[in-house]
């Protein structure tokens, strides 16, 4: 999550106004927060059976999940999470997703804050299922409920032992008052028999038979299908536009201009072609003949940018952590080092485009939307169409990846203007130009890194300097005028102990739309700071995994630099240490590699979760291959420890991707690549095995979605380093900057 | 106009021009959305089909050219996921997002014909068409080397 206190994405949802009306959206409304309530407790907090637990009197039990599937394993995690304190049989578990109602569920899918935010909400909510079902039983038994256990979806008493199923019991307990969820017994972990083991994802026959339904593939009776010409430059408008052709285009049946505006849109808008079908409104747009008022961003580019990092670099950013005094330390410094990083705009490239399907209605709205944010996508429906919110009923599809673009509410937007001009059910589909050409991207940066080392061979001085184009400046006036802190992350919060830091941070500008892509500012943070330790290291002649492991220090709880909040979450350095020393044992980190090998390591915390990893690279002076990727992972109790593990592993080819393949350039204001032969993915070939270790933890689940990522690109440059002598700076890398 | 051909299995016959690609009458046009658009220009292989028994992108094949053939698409794999490939993804977890996921199964199944012991080089060869931005890819090898000696362990019992 970024730390700045505005434009982290729970503020973020709670303060801005998406197309300028004020919304606000229920972000924190989890099962908990009705727990918290003291007052009207029994009124406000909803009943399980009516929420989170169906059982039908045939004993099937039908889990309501109130998180997006998009591929990082909710749908069957949390459900393992409720299944566990309800004690039923795991074998009788279904899912189901939650209708859009922000007051019943803590929707909203982002920030690996799922299963960690989900965990006590959950194990209350099944726990109070339980109670109810178990008092229902004692009822019926006219025994104490402390005489009665469940268990395998059966409540038990005695000896001889009685049994009811839960499915003979749910109507009688559904009637009964609700336990306060603060206040619910809760199992004890050594009692678990669900949570902790590695389980089958439940959605896999579903993904392995062409039946699971994503946005894309929502089919509405009457439905129109449509595509969206948008201005090629960032916040380019319609001049004009000639529809005549693309009305001749067979099975093409309007043509109009939409506009959209606010912080959350992608685009102005553009001009809408819908068809009878997909082909016919690509073929139609193609056929559509539009003047586009390009505007200012049309003189922006990548280059230009560079010139802005570059004068930006050259005179002191605003102060954002000053402790001691760098400065003084690094002009006294016998030797110190320095060194400049940069990483390019990334894309998100999920696999199914963006998509959003769209019914207004005179009197109601529905939608079937793939969102990590269903309730920002109804508030955007409900704007278009007039209606309150509570009029809209957004259907939460599963998604193609989301990795944060599916949270935004731009391509629902869209959708939302096409349906109210159009009165019919009308899906708005991306293509992979549009999808590529029109995200919201992960911020360029430049980085310039100042070390110094002390006679003991610790770490003096440390200063960071970075400008970007920023993510808290495209979300708000204040981000603009006060940026900083959140495009450090925990890179602000270094772990390696010195009595000097410096962080200074300016602001570059950009037009192009930034977000949260896959770790969001930790994915530069990471990468330029276990690349300067690593420097740093090799220029006191030391190893970089005892280097490290020295400049981290005596075990200590560090508090998140700039989070200033009670539940700081501070970085724990001991289990930072633990990351570091597994992921090295387990590659073998002592054993010699033949000439031109090598292994590289860095270890990273984001989003309270602490990993590591050794890449192990071939490299010459001509060329460099990933033979291996070693990862260390502590990230609590892992809940499904299958899906964390197929977690990092996505993490790290996500990661490998950003790291080796191509960059997002801007020319003339617009984004240059478009499909996958200018913006290649790492494929079959080229991915290397990733090994996956996980610290056994007894700590509540923290993220695991994202947190590998910060990782992997420093593993890698290291790893070269280590082969080649030859220090990479600058993401992407390719073998002819090995020369 | 009328262009006939087997999904399937079974005979089908759609109206639309012959160049719409097969990728959108599958889609759109039969409301078979099992095959998926990734790219539309067959970099991506989301879009894997069979025609006549070998793997095609249906995103840049005209209806046309499948005109008297025999198409299978993700859903005529098996009538209950069963086929020993879908049984292998199934096993080893495969599926994340799972979006690309019938086009590399069908890819997968296509090399498993021709090839049905294949080399990790060979599934490089077959598969590097298939991206999956999820990173399943060793699950995917792990699981067509699974489906491999299952389908061989039923030929040489029978």
């Amino acid at each position: 999550m970024a730390t700045a206190p505005l434009v982290n994405r729970r503020d973020f949802l709670k303060k801005t106004a998406a197309g300028g009306t004020a919304l606000v959206v229920g972000f924190h409304l989890s099962p908990r927060a009705f727990a918290d309530q003291a007052k009207d407790q029994e009124e406000k907090t909803p009943n399980p059976f009516d929420a989170w637990v169906r059982i039908t009197p045939d004993d099937r039990v039908t889990l309501v999940l109130g998180k997006s599937e998009m591929g990082q394993g909710v749908w069957t995690a949390l459900p393992m999470i409720l299944a566990e304190e309800l004690s039923v049989d795991w074998k009788q578990v279904h899912v189901e997703q939650a209708p859009t109602n922000p007051k019943i569920y803590d929707l909203g899918t982002g920030g690996s804050g799922s299963v960690a935010g989900s965990w006590l909400p959950l194990r209350q909510a099944g726990a109070a299922a339980r109670e109810m079902l178990i008092a229902a039983a004692a009822k019926r038994w006219e025994v104490g409920t402390d005489t009665c256990k469940a268990k395998n979806g059966f409540v038990v008493h005695g000896h001889p032992e009685r049994s009811y199923r839960f499915g003979e019991l749910v109507v009688d307990a559904s009637k009964l008052p609700v336990p306060n969820l603060n206040k619910v017994p809760l199992k004890n972990a050594d009692d678990f028999t669900i949570v902790g083991r590695d389980t089958h994802r439940l959605d896999t026959a579903a993904k392995s038979s062409g039946k699971a339904q994503f946005g894309i593939d929502s089919r509405v009776p009457g439905m129109l299908y449509a595509v969206i010409a948008r201005c090629p430059v960032f916040e380019g408008k319609v001049a004009s536009f000639d529809a005549s052709k693309a009305k001749a285009v067979t099975g093409v049946r309007d043509v109009f201009e939409i506009k959209t505006s606010g912080r959350g849109a992608s685009t102005t808008g553009g001009v809408a072609v819908l068809a009878d079908n997909s082909w016919a409104a690509i073929e139609g747009r193609k056929a559509l003949e539009v003047k586009w008022d390009e505007g200012t961003a049309a003189n922006e580019s990548s280059e230009e940018l560079r010139k802005q990092f570059l004068a930006n670099a050259s005179k002191p950013g605003g102060v954002l952590r000053n402790e001691g005094d760098a400065d003084a330390m690094l002009r006294a410094a016998s030797k110190k080092w320095e060194a400049i990083y940069e990483l390019p705009f990334a894309a998100h490239v999920c696999m199914e485009p963006m998509n959003a399907t769209v019914h207004i209605r005179p009197d109601s709205a529905e939608a079937w939307v793939p969102s990590q944010g269903p309730q920002w996508a109804q508030a955007v429906i409900a704007e278009a169409a007039k209606l309150p919110p509570e009029k809209v009923t957004v259907h939460t599809t599963l998604m193609g990846g989301g990795f944060g673009r599916r949270y935004q509410a731009d391509f629902v937007m869209e959708a939302a203007q096409v349906a109210k001009i159009s009165g019919k059910p009308v899906m708005v589909l991306w293509t992979r130009e549009d999808d590529m050409q029109h995200d919201f991207y992960r911020p360029a940066s430049y980085h310039r890194l100042e070390g110094a080392l002390d006679g003991e061979g610790k770490l003096a001085a440390w200063k960071h300097f970075q400008t970007s184009t920023s993510i808290a400046a495209k979300w708000s006036q204040k981000g603009a005028d006060d940026p900083g802190l959140g495009e450090f992350g925990t890179g602000a919060t270094i772990p390696y102990a010195t009595p000097n830091v410096r962080i200074e941070y300016t602001l570059a500008h950009s037009s192009a739309p930034r977000a949260w892509w896959r770790s969001v500012e930790h994915s530069s943070s990471g990468f330029v700071v276990e690349s300067f330790v690593d420097e740093l290291a090799h220029a006191a002649g030391q190893d970089p995994l005892e280097f490290r492991l020295k400049l981290i220090g005596d075990s200590r709880k560090i508090p998140q630099f700039g989070e200033g909040r009670e539940d700081n979450h501070p970085l724990d350095t001991s289990r930072l240490k633990g990351v570091l020393r597994l992921a090295a044992e387990k590659a073998g980190w002592d054993k010699p590699l033949p000439k031109g090998q090598g292994r590289g390591i860095a270890g990273f915390y984001s989003f309270r979760s602490y990993v590591a990893a050794v890449a192990e690279v071939s490299a010459s002076s001509s060329a460099f291959k990933v033979n291996r990727i070693v990862c260390a992972v502590d990230c609590g109790r892992a809940v499904n420890p299958n899906g964390v593990r197929a977690q990092v592993e996505s993490a790290a080819i996500y990661a490998l991707t950003a790291t080796v393949k191509d960059s997002i350039s801007v020319d003339r204001g617009r984004v240059v690549e478009a499909n996958f032969n200018d913006y290649a993915m790492i494929r079959m070939n080229e991915a290397p095995p990733i090994e996956v270790y996980l610290v056994p933890s007894a700590e509540a689940p923290t993220g695991i979605g994202e947190p590998t990522v910060p990782v992997i690109a420093p593993a890698i440059c290291n790893a070269i380093f280590r082969a080649t002598g030859k220090r990479l700076r600058r993401l992407p890398i390719h073998n002819e900057d090995l020369a | 106009m009328a262009i006939s051909f087997t999904l399937n299995g079974k005979s089908q016959s759609v109206d639309v021009s012959p160049d719409m690609p097969l990728l959108w009458v599958l889609r759109d046009t039969l409301q078979m959305t099992g095959t998926k658009f990734g790219c539309g220009m067959a970099l991506c292989g989301a879009c894997t089909v069979h025609i006549n028994g070998v793997a095609t992108r249906s995103c840049i094949t005209p209806i046309s050219s499948a005109a008297g053939k025999k198409v299978t698409t993700i859903e005529g794999l098996s009538a209950d996921g069963s086929h020993p490939v879908q049984r292998a993804w199934i096993e080893e977890d495969v599926p994340q997002c799972g979006y690309c996921q019938s086009g590399q199964i069908m890819s997968a199944v296509a090399l498993l014909t021709k090839k049905p012991n294949p080399t990790d080089a060979d599934i490089d060869d077959a598969m590097s068409g298939n991206i999956c931005r999820c990173g399943t890819y060793q699950r995917i090898r792990k699981a067509i080397h699974r489906a491999a000696s299952e389908m061989a362990g039923k030929h040489s019992a029978a």
